[in-house]
């Protein structure tokens, strides 16, 4: 046979096979039950992470929904011991504070998200750092600069002041999103529409925002989900308000203010309350994340 | 050296791995069908065939790679020597211990050194002792012709390296293990034309160490490179068969099947 | 980019087609006014914060943070218990959050069935949308009493001996507030988690399985290692989140201001100090609430720029080059 020319170099490659194989049997039943144990315990944790999620959401939706009436969401506050009463007051302060902040951060966003897909030197990276650092900001410190800038400049805590904090919230986030869907446009897209001529902010205008488009409604829709539910900021700003006020350079209620302040008070019908305004928030948040993601899918579809 | 005598259809060592009436479905559609052939010992046999017609397929199902899919069976004998491939005794995790594979694009561990990366499918098998691991090392990258080139920056990244030698190193991991079977799926697919001769050149020089199963879908290089040659088609309904199989310079030669011959003369694929 | 072409007769159709025909010149001027109106908003936070702390600083010292007795009646502001407190409840939460947050990431990403993961991918995505006032509610309403008749009894008889629960049972306090956090950071932490652990390309895995890895040897030496730097950031992420939450923690954690003794204790952190002594603040305990904001800034701050670090030195050593570059 032609092999035997290579036997003795073979040779000390098929011992060590035999080496390994053997070292490979001999541990196979340990690493076996290593993996089992290991992807069991896996498992486990996934139970355990489900188990309170699954628990936050029934519990306010059992003891949530028995609070929702028609007075619910018509009648604003009334005080304990009194029946009835809702919390319209807080509807109407939370949909003010986010139509403001909104109105106010989507312009400034987009514009910024543009402004640095764009651009990338020295200026572009400083609004970054400034955007990466608002984003990373505990809340409760941007409240006390709604407080400092607005609260204290007006002599009286407003929804407007509430609506400049969760603005400072919500512009840092549409700036991201804003900055990597369009940044997502196909260049040729860009550059098609600059050779024949066209200015820079027709293009944006035209070309480039309405093919990010997805990516920005998504990006503005999950930063007034982000608003809506933050409730620190307006503890200092707005100060709450039991009567309906559509004023917005007056204090304000909101969702999550009724949410945080019944629920440390020891009258189970406020307790109540605070239940159903939890639902009517975290229905209102997902809708918002639900519906931000099957818009983005529609406009997506619609591209192509 | 051998060709006279493949020429003539002797194998030269015994069967390594005999595939009989090996039949893949992916959700009850077949993707190969019906294959059957022996890969001997000291050879380099090839899976050749235009795309779609489940070379890799084939390929993957010698490792039982399939296993991961729960959507996919394997019907028919797989044989590694005496072993039963797809016998319940037998363990997949073990087998691809005996079975190595070389995969299209160079695949190394990207947060491993190249060390770490040759010795890694042995520390997966439980081989601890420091001195088989380096032995192993040494000899893997020694046969994959790497050795000369990182033995100075063996803890370097495995990234260091070019797209040729990562590949390269992605064969001493396999080798490493010693295994009796080196499977490989287009090895140089992802390659430049110099990578891939040096790969070529490395894949004639592996057959006394390794049996070696590769898929290519150039001609050229299943010339260049096999002893034999198993030749997959795409039948109507879609199912991979194989059309041929034998001695590499006889198929390229003179075909037996006109279907054969329509593909090696570039007709099709 | 900045030739004039306005002036040329062909191209006045595209000029015309643009309703936001602005000059480029003017266009970007307004884009970079705009970016300066926001630096100059995030200056005037950091700013404004630092000038209203400064009488706090300026009456009571820098050693003011570290001193340990918040008695605003007699002009003792102290900051230590609440920074102690903040660290405290977010490392409770990180030591249950890490592993279960990476076990179940795992999970939901290469051992639940595939027709499954991407429902419970997004229903996680979703629960990470929660406003963390809900989170306080039910932790307040639901979970304190279960923490006060079983987890506390429990854990004192069981671990009684480490004298890390001394004290009575009373449901909310750190223990109850580090598990509200967990519960809030877990699905911010499984969602990220799990991307980056489903990226890691199939062709590593598949490598690893060939050479004869376990299941769990694949996640282990492959999967982990390749996704540790989006994990490092999603685990520093939901340490951000939690040194800075401030209603679930203030509902759950007894707001005591004194040092704790023992996991079950009452106590306060920064955010919850400042919403519960807001309201009838003045003067210098009003400046010391600024300055316990700053100083909750600048842990916040100093928390995600050690985040970009090490994202940054472990992209550079292993093979994603082009990744080091991009956080650069």
């Amino acid at each position: 046979m032609t092999t035997l020319a290579f036997d003795t170099s073979i040779d000390p490659i098929l011992e060590r096979r035999r080496r390994i194989q053997s070292e490979a049997a001999a541990s196979l039943g340990r690493r076996k039950v290593y993996s089992r144990i290991a992807l069991g315990i896996c498992w486990v944790f996934l139970g355990i992470a489900v188990v309170p999620l699954i628990a936050v959401v029934a519990y306010v939706v059992i003891k949530g929904l028995p609070a929702w009436n028609v007075d619910f969401f018509t009648k604003s506050t009334v005080p304990e011991g009194i029946p009835g009463g809702g919390v319209w007051n807080a509807i109407v302060g939370t949909a003010i504070i986010g139509a403001v902040a909104t109105a106010a951060s989507v312009p400034i966003g987009l514009l910024c998200g543009l402004f640095l897909a764009e651009s990338d030197g020295r200026i572009a990276a400083a609004i970054r750092f400034s955007a990466d650092v608002m984003t990373g900001v505990p809340s409760i410190t941007i409240g006390i600069f709604g407080y400092i800038a607005i609260v204290k400049n007006t002599g009286h805590f407003s929804g407007l002041a509430g609506a400049f904090a969760i603005g400072i919230i919500m512009v840092p986030i549409i700036m991201r999103a804003g900055e990597t869907a369009i940044r997502g446009v196909p260049l040729h897209l860009n550059e098609a529409a600059l050779a024949l001529g066209a200015r820079r902010a027709t293009v944006a205008g035209r070309v480039v925002i309405p093919a990010a488009l997805p990516g920005i409604i998504t990006g503005v829709l999950l930063a007034v989900a982000r608003g809506l539910g933050e409730t620190a900021p307006l503890l200092l700003t707005i100060f709450g308000n039991q009567f309906l006020q559509w004023n917005p350079t007056k204090p304000i209620e909101a969702l999550p203010l009724v949410i945080y302040n019944n629920s440390s008070q020891p009258y189970a019908d406020l307790i109540q309350v605070a239940w159903g305004a939890a639902l009517l928030l975290v229905v209102v948040v997902l809708v918002l994340s639900i519906g931000s993601r099957v818009l983005a899918h529609v406009l997506q579809r619609e591209k192509r | 050296m051998n060709t006279a005598e493949v020429l003539v259809d002797k194998p030269v060592g015994e069967p390594a791995m005999q595939l009989q009436d090996v039949t893949v479905a992916f959700a009850g559609r077949k993707a190969v069908r019906n294959v059957s052939f022996d890969a001997h010992e000291g050879e380099i046999t090839a899976l050749i065939g235009p795309s779609g017609s489940g070379k890799t397929t084939l390929l993957r199902a010698l490792n039982r790679m399939h296993d991961t899919v729960r959507s996919a069976s394997v019907t028919g004998s797989v044989k590694l020597g005496p072993t039963d491939v797809y016998a319940n005794s037998t363990d997949a995790t073990l087998l691809r211990s005996r079975v190595g594979m070389v995969f299209q694009r160079p695949n190394p561990f990207p947060t491993m050194s190249i060390y770490e990366n040759t010795v890694a499918g042995l520390k997966f098998n439980g081989v601890r002792k420091k001195a088989l691991l380096d032995e192993a090392a040494e000899s893997a990258l020694i046969a994959a012709a790497l050795w000369d080139s990182v033995r100075d920056r063996l803890k370097a990244h495995a990234s260091t390296l070019s797209g040729g030698e990562q590949q390269r190193l992605c064969i001493a991991r396999a080798l490493a293990v010693e295994p009796e079977v080196l499977l490989m799926d287009e090895p140089t697919s992802a390659l430049d034309p110099i990578a891939t001769k040096r790969i070529e050149e490395l894949v004639g020089e592996l057959k006394h160490r390794v049996t070696i199963i590769i898929v290519t879908h150039n001609m050229q290089q299943a010339m260049r490179v096999s002893d034999r040659c198993a030749f997959l088609l795409m039948a109507e309904d879609k199912a991979g068969e194989l059309i041929e199989f034998g001695p590499t310079a006889r198929l390229f030669s003179e075909p037996s099947d006109p279907r054969t011959l329509d593909y090696v003369n570039g007709r099709f694929g | 980019m900045a030739v004039n072409t306005a002036e040329s007769p062909l191209l006045g159709g595209a000029r015309r087609g643009g309703r936001l025909a602005l000059p480029n010149s003017v266009y970007r001027a307004l884009l970079a006014v705009v970016a300066a109106v926001f630096v100059g908003l995030v200056a005037w936070f950091l700013i404004s914060l630092i000038v209203q702390a400064k009488p706090a600083f300026s009456t009571l010292g820098f050693s003011w943070i570290v001193q340990k007795v918040w008695n605003p009646s007699h002009n003792q502001f102290g900051l230590l218990p609440f920074i102690l407190g903040t660290i405290e409840t977010t490392a409770i939460a990180l030591v249950l959050a890490v592993p279960i947050g990476l076990g179940t990431a795992l999970a939901l990403a290469y051992l639940v069935p595939h027709r499954l993961r991407p429902g419970l991918s997004t229903a996680v995505e979703l629960l990470a949308a929660v406003p963390s006032v809900v989170y306080g509610l039910w932790g307040l309403i639901v979970l304190a009493p279960l923490c006060r008749e079983y987890l506390e009894p429990f854990l004192s008889s069981a671990f009684g001996w480490t004298g890390l629960f001394n004290g009575p049972n009373q449901g909310v306090g750190l223990l109850l507030a580090g598990i509200i956090l967990f519960v809030m950071i877990l699905p911010t932490m499984v969602a990220i988690s799990r991307d980056v652990l489903a990226v890691v390309p199939e062709e590593q895995v598949e490598g690893a399985t060939a050479l004869g890895a376990t299941r769990w040897q694949v996640l282990r030496k492959v999967v982990v290692p390749g996704a540790r730097t989006g994990l490092l950031g999603a685990f520093t992420l939901a340490t951000g989140r939690a040194l800075g939450e401030t209603v679930a923690v203030a509902l759950v954690i007894g707001n005591s201001p004194f040092i704790a003794h023992s996991i079950k204790s009452p106590a306060a952190t920064l955010p919850s100090l400042i919403v519960n002594n807001f309201g009838e603040a003045t003067g210098t305990e009003l400046s010391a609430l600024f300055g316990a904001g700053l100083v909750l800034l600048v842990i916040g701050v100093a928390v995600n720029a050690l985040a970009r670090v090490l994202v940054r030195s472990t992209a550079r050593d292993s093979t994603a080059s082009a990744a080091s570059v991009a956080v650069a």
